[in-house]
């Protein structure tokens, strides 16, 4: 990593500003410039501070599942707009909008693939498509992975990455938590084993149903994990909050996860645990 | 009657009706025939509120579900239950004062009574903090909830809050941990379980004691995903704009019956929930002991199929 250091130092103030987007990224951690190719091989942890970039849904899929491979189901899903939701914006335009700009009809991907040759019924949130909110289209296909769980008796994995409940779908939203977390209490019912994986961030209505139901609860470093958001508590109670307040690591030290792991641990922890769930 | 204590709403009505018994403290006084003129006036205030709150908007309602007189989940206790035994403590931390629960009878039927609880003034709503629960309220619900499920006694559940509190001891004590291990619990109690929303219905803070059997509405009681202070913030960054957003969220109990996520409207006495206490309480007892006895009819293991179903079925998409 010698070079790199180099490459860094090498840099003049005037350089920094003109380099290209893509060749070079900047950790918004510690600032680090990091030749990118070399970020995408560390898979996007900051060599110097192991901040966690974050990336894209079919990033993590490469990285856990065996070939990079994922039998998705329930692609064709897509929201509709039962409230006629209108801000700034209607609802139905934010979701073409993040379609557009993400390829994919809502935010999460579920289907079954392999850990080291184990079937899982897998599911994992896109934050990019509006923040990774659940509303129906996120809930039924959580909901339809854990009954393929079930049906299969296969483990389920859930990948989180989201800001909570989806507003524009109100109430309805709201009940997808119920509604998840229904179905896996049949899950846990069947002992068939649930690993929740937490990403940054996993807030509100998400970290408030299944992502906190986990029989295992992992989490990448340095996540934003928790129920409110942290302007919300500051608002409310008029302080600063604690330094690292609401990271993965409080959440370790409060007894709320089972364990920090990098992102290169990943994939060899799930197999770990998989292995130690079977009967 | 505090000045502050009447909605804009409400105040011709309220000034109608001062008008009327100011006639009538005269009348008898100076010993007046008055009768058809307080008739006729009487009949004017009905017509009045009749027209007010036919045509109350989304935010109104959301203002009378949080009228400073509207009764709270202990008067509900106290004007519908007899021998109510409050429990205390989540027997890890503490008590939480937000969620109020315990054994109470119902026209003699026993039954686990729990709901957040709101003050009155403002000593109290400091010692309720304003009816938001910390994680040991959720899991002090959850102990009584299973406490009715050994000894096999139907749940009640009066919903009002503003929310689950936002705050570093709630955080550090794991508020999500706890509402999602109270809507996984909830969803396989084998007992019955109804779920009346009396006041204000804000997210996980209300749903985390919300999964049940039936699910019933007061007339202008209000549920939703967020507060719509909340969503105006997010959504129009300025909380000025939470009629804006109360409007968007369909959050008003008619809303939720169009949108088949509850069973029932349960209908308030004219003007609101606060001007009779005690009559809005015996239609709530009435329709409780109703829907109990249709309930316990059912096997328990239909009634968890039934109950699974319920929430299963909910969402609206395409595919
Ligand atoms: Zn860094």
């Amino acid at each position: 990593m010698d070079w790199f250091k180099k490459a860094k130092s090498g840099l003049t103030g005037k350089e920094k500003k003109e380099i290209p987007d893509g060749l070079w990224s900047k950790c918004p951690e510690c600032g680090e410039i990091i030749y990118t190719k070399q970020l995408e091989e560390s898979l996007w942890v900051c060599p110097n501070c192991e901040y966690h970039f974050r990336i894209p849904s079919h990033k993590y899929i490469r990285m856990i599942l065996d070939n990079g491979e994922l039998q998705e189901y329930d692609v064709d899903l897509e929201s509709k707009d039962p409230l006629r939701f209108k801000d700034s914006k209607k609802y139905p335009d934010r979701i073409k909008a993040a379609q557009a700009k993400s390829g994919l009809k809502d935010a999460v991907k579920a289907g079954i693939g392999k850990i080291d040759s184990i079937d899982v019924s897998f599911a994992i949130m896109e934050f990019s498509f509006v923040g990774g909110s659940m509303g129906s289209v996120v809930g039924e296909k959580i909901a339809r992975a854990i009954e393929r769980a079930i049906e299969r008796e296969i483990p389920l994995i859930l990948v989180s990455c989201s800001g909570g409940a989806r507003m524009q779908e109100g109430i309805l939203s709201l009940m997808q938590m119920a509604k998840t977390s229904a179905l896996l209490a049949v899950l846990a019912g069947k002992k068939i084993p649930f690993i929740s994986v937490l990403t940054n961030p996993t807030t509100a209505g998400v970290m408030a149903s299944y992502a906190s139901l986990g029989d295992v609860i992992i989490a990448e470093p340095k996540a934003l994990l928790g129920f409110a958001g942290p302007r919300v508590i500051q608002q409310t109670i008029g302080q600063d909050l604690p330094e690292g307040f609401q990271s993965s690591e409080f959440f370790l030290e409060k007894g709320f996860l089972d364990k920090i792991v990098n992102r290169s641990q990943l994939r060899e922890t799930l197999i770990l645990l998989l292995k130690y769930f079977q009967r | 009657m505090e000045e502050r204590q009447i909605l804009d709403f409400e105040k011709p009505i309220v000034e109608l009706q001062k008008k009327i018994s100011d006639m009538k403290d005269f009348a008898s006084g100076a010993n007046l025939e008055l009768t058809g003129e307080i008739k006729s006036l009487e009949s004017k205030v009905d017509k009045m509120r009749k027209e007010i709150f036919s045509g109350l908007t989304r935010w109104q309602k959301v203002l009378l579900a949080r009228h400073p007189r509207r009764p709270y989940t202990l008067d509900y206790i106290n004007y519908m239950t007899t021998d109510f035994i409050e429990l205390h403590g989540d027997r890890y931390f503490a008590d939480d004062k937000a969620i109020v629960g315990g054994f109470a009878k119902l026209d003699g039927k026993p039954v686990m009574i729990v709901g957040q609880q709101k003050g009155r003034d403002t000593k109290q709503k400091l010692y309720r903090n304003f009816g938001m629960p910390h994680p040991e309220g959720y899991r002090k619900a959850l102990r009584l909830f299973k406490l009715a499920e050994k000894f096999n006694k139907p749940i009640v559940i009066l919903v009002d809050t503003p929310g689950a509190f936002p705050g570093i001891g709630a955080e550090e004590r794991g508020q999500a941990e706890a509402i999602a291990r109270n809507l996984r619990e909830m969803s396989i109690l084998r007992v019955p379980i109804v779920i009346v929303v009396i006041g204000e219905g804000a997210s996980g803070g209300a749903l985390g004691i919300a999964v049940g059997d039936r699910v019933y509405m007061l007339q202008y009681s209000w549920y939703s995903v967020i507060s719509p202070e909340g969503c105006a913030a997010i959504l129009w960054r300025d909380n000025a704009f939470a009629p804006q957003a109360a409007e968007a969220l369909k959050l008003t109990a008619d809303d939720l019956m169009d949108l088949k996520i509850i069973d029932k409207i349960i209908d308030e006495p004219p003007g609101g929930a606060h001007n009779d206490p005690e009559g809005i309480a015996a239609t709530v007892k009435s329709e409780i002991l109703a829907v109990l006895t249709e309930l316990e009819q059912l096997s328990v293991d239909d009634l968890l199929r039934q109950r699974l179903e319920k929430f299963r079925k909910l969402g609206v998409y395409q595919e």
